[in-house]
Parts: C-alpha cells; structure tokens; sequence
C-alpha cells in the first residue's frame, strides 16, 4: 500500500463526496430555482389567503413564474398581505393583472394564479396587484350550499 | 442496607460524572493540539482513507439499498391517495433530514469507530503509547488528533454520498420499476427541498454526529484497560455509546432545526 495509492484513493473519496453534495444542491434542493437578485417584487392583499405559504409557487397559465416571499397580516386593511417574487424574463404583466388563489389537485398545494389584464402599463418592483380572488375555503362552501338548499 | 445501596448508587453517579468530566478534557486536548496536527497533513490524509475510504462500499450498498426500500414503500402508501407523483419528495426529505446523517452514522460507528477503539487500545495494551511518551511525542498529537480530523472530514462526506446514492436508488424503483414520470419525482423533489433548511441542516447533522462518534470511539480506546477483556469491553462500549449518542443528538438537534419547540 503505497502513500501515492493512498492519497490518489482519498482524493477521489473528496472528489465523490463534493459530487454528492452538488446533486444535492442542484438537483435535490432548491437552489436551482432560487432566483434571489433576479426578478422583481410585486404585493397582492387577500381577504383570506387558505393554506398559502412562503415558497408557494406563482404561475401564468400554470407555467411557473415566480414565487411567494413573504406573508404578513396588514392590521390597517385587515388583510393578509403577500408579497411575490416573479422572474425578470417576465415583465410584461397589465396593471389590471388578477391574482387567485388555487388549489393544484383536490387536496395539493396552493399556488397563487396571475391572470394578465388588457392595460397597456405593465407591473413594475413594488407594484400593488388590484384585483385579487382568495383562497376558496370548503366549510365556507359548504355552508353556501347548506343555505341555499334550506332555503330553497 | 440502604446505606450501602445509596452508597453504590453515589459512587455509580461520580464515576458517571469523573467518566465525562475526562472525557471532555480529552476533547479538550484533541481541540488544543489540531493546528499542530493540521502541520503534519499526511497523517490526516492516512487516516482519511483507513476511516473514510475504507468505509465507501458499506456506505454505498446501504445507501443504494436504503433508497430503494424508500422508494418501494413510499410507492405503495402513496398510491392509495393517487399521490405517488411525490414520491420523489418522501425519499429525499426523508433521506436529506433524517436517514442519511443518521444510518451513516451509525455504520460509520459499527465499521470505523469499532476499529479505532481497537486499534488505540491494542496500542495502549502494547505500551506504544507509553514509549511515545517516553521518547517525548505526545500520543494525543500523533496519533489521535490526526485520526479525529479524519473522521471530522470523512464522516460529512460519507454523509452527502449515502444521501445522494439513496435518492438514485429511490429513483431506480420509482420510475425505473414502478413507472413513475421522471420529470415529477425530480420537479416535486427540488421544489420542497430547501437548500438551507434540509441540505445544509443535514450536513451539520453529519458534522455533530461525526465529532461524536470518532469522541467516543477515541476516548474509549484510549481509556481502555490494557488486557484482551478490556479492549473488547472498549470496542463494544464504543458502539453501543455511538449508536444511543447519535440517536439522542438526531433528536436534539430534529427539535431545534425542524420542531419550532
């Protein structure tokens, strides 16, 4: 065993160990999408904003453009304020753009939808999103539905 | 009667405490003499392959094999609420946070720290380290900093592989075996591993677990009584503290990095 085999051998035990914990950086983990200095940010307030979270995706026509950064409770407004990070490359959304919160599957994750508008200026950093739908809670439907067929 | 047994019991607990009061001052010691070691890299450098190297095809296979049991069972609870698209998803977090710095260290613990006690005692037995005193090199610097910094480096590395070979073999049942699209076990995947919160959380699992285990093993072989009995009593000492160290730490630091406790 000589030291030259030794040292060649630990070498590519470095070598293997930095690989893994590159696929696990690239390709396991977020970094990837992580696109902090790259895009602008933009805040939408929700009467209610359901099971959304930091991270949740934003997305157009359920393509990924974005996603949400921050959660706060506005206590002026009373309403929950989210704030959303979307991605440089897509600049080009109408001021009268409308922001929804959906649910991706009967019990999946819930995103924030944007659904362009036909103004001509566009959304620019710091930008508030006007016209906005929250989350769609089910007891609050099915409580609808329990009043109308009542009522009925 | 009740004055000897409370007398057994006190001097089990002073043992318990002198027992890790040197403990740490060994720890102490190795920490004290590592810039000195850090001189003398091809000591680090044996040591990384006789602790680190050496262990890679245990590693390997478990953590291929691992994966694959992940990705098996994850299939089978998944697909009865229509959601196997996220198994990619189960096998990571799962291996990321917990399986991988976890099982790493308790192989590392069973094939390296075993080993180390071993050695250190058999040493210790055969008066090595007495004639290195005698000749005026101190045991602590030559022989054990340099194999606790190579079982501080190998143990993270050995960490990230057996994750990253786990989440291929969950890969090779879920979508080689079982169908599942490739592009969602990898989408679902990146988009709910967080780099900082899961990766890097579980790297400095594998660091902790790591200055544990090489700690125990170290101290027990060094500690060792110098007879055949007393060596096989440090290398089982070595495993048995290891694996419930680890255990208990994983818990510690679940509760502080993930629980919000």
């Amino acid at each position: 065993m000589t030291t030259r085999f030794i040292e060649t051998m630990v070498g590519l035990f470095v070598v293997l160990g930095v690989l893994a914990l590159f696929m696990l950086a690239m390709k396991v983990s977020n970094l990837s999408r992580l696109t902090s200095n790259d895009g602008y940010e933009v805040s939408a307030y929700f009467e209610n904003i359901g099971g959304l979270k930091v991270r949740s995706p934003v997305t157009v026509s359920g393509v990924r453009v974005g996603q949400v950064l921050e959660i706060v409770y506005d206590s002026d407004r009373y309403e929950a304020k989210v704030l959303m990070r979307i991605q440089a490359s897509h600049d080009y959304f109408p001021i009268d753009t409308t922001a929804s919160i959906y649910t991706a599957g009967l019990l999946g994750e819930q995103y924030v939808a944007l659904e362009p508008g036909a103004e001509d200026d566009v959304l620019v950093a710091g930008d508030h999103i006007e016209f906005t739908q929250s989350a769609l809670v089910l007891e609050e439907i099915i409580g609808k539905i329990v009043v109308k067929l009542t009522s009925g | 009667m009740v004055a000897t047994t409370l007398q057994s019991i006190g001097g089990w607990a002073l043992g318990l405490f002198e027992n890790f009061g040197r403990a740490s001052l060994f720890l102490g010691k190795i920490i004290a003499s590592i810039p000195h070691a850090l001189t003398r890299p091809r000591l680090i450098i044996k040591e990384i392959y006789s602790i680190g190297v050496l262990s890679l095809t245990i590693i390997l296979v478990s953590g291929l094999f691992v994966g694959m049991v992940l990705g098996l069972q994850g299939y089978i609870t998944l697909v009865d609420f229509g959601a196997e698209e996220s198994l990619g998803v189960v096998v990571a977090m799962t291996l990321v946070r917990e399986l991988g710095p976890v099982v790493t260290a308790l192989l590392f613990a069973g094939r390296a720290g075993s080993a180390l006690a071993a050695e250190i005692g058999l040493m210790k037995a055969t008066e090595q380290l007495s004639s290195m005193e005698m000749m005026a090199v101190d045991p602590i610097k030559r022989i054990i900093t340099p194999r606790f910094i190579g079982g501080f480096i190998s143990v993270p590395i050995l960490t990230a592989i057996f994750t990253a070979v786990g989440i291929l073999g969950g890969r090779f049942v879920g979508v080689g075996l079982l169908g599942i699209d490739e592009g969602s076990y990898w989408s679902q995947m990146q988009a709910n591993v967080d780099l900082i919160d899961d990766v890097a959380n579980g790297m400095i699992k594998g660091v902790v677990f790591a200055v544990a285990c090489v700690w125990i093993a170290l101290y027990k072989g060094y500690e060792a009584i110098p007879t055949a009995e007393g060596i096989s009593l440090a290398t089982t000492h070595t495993v048995v503290n290891s694996a419930l160290a680890v255990l208990a730490l994983d818990f510690v630091l679940t509760a502080l990095m993930f629980g919000n406790l």
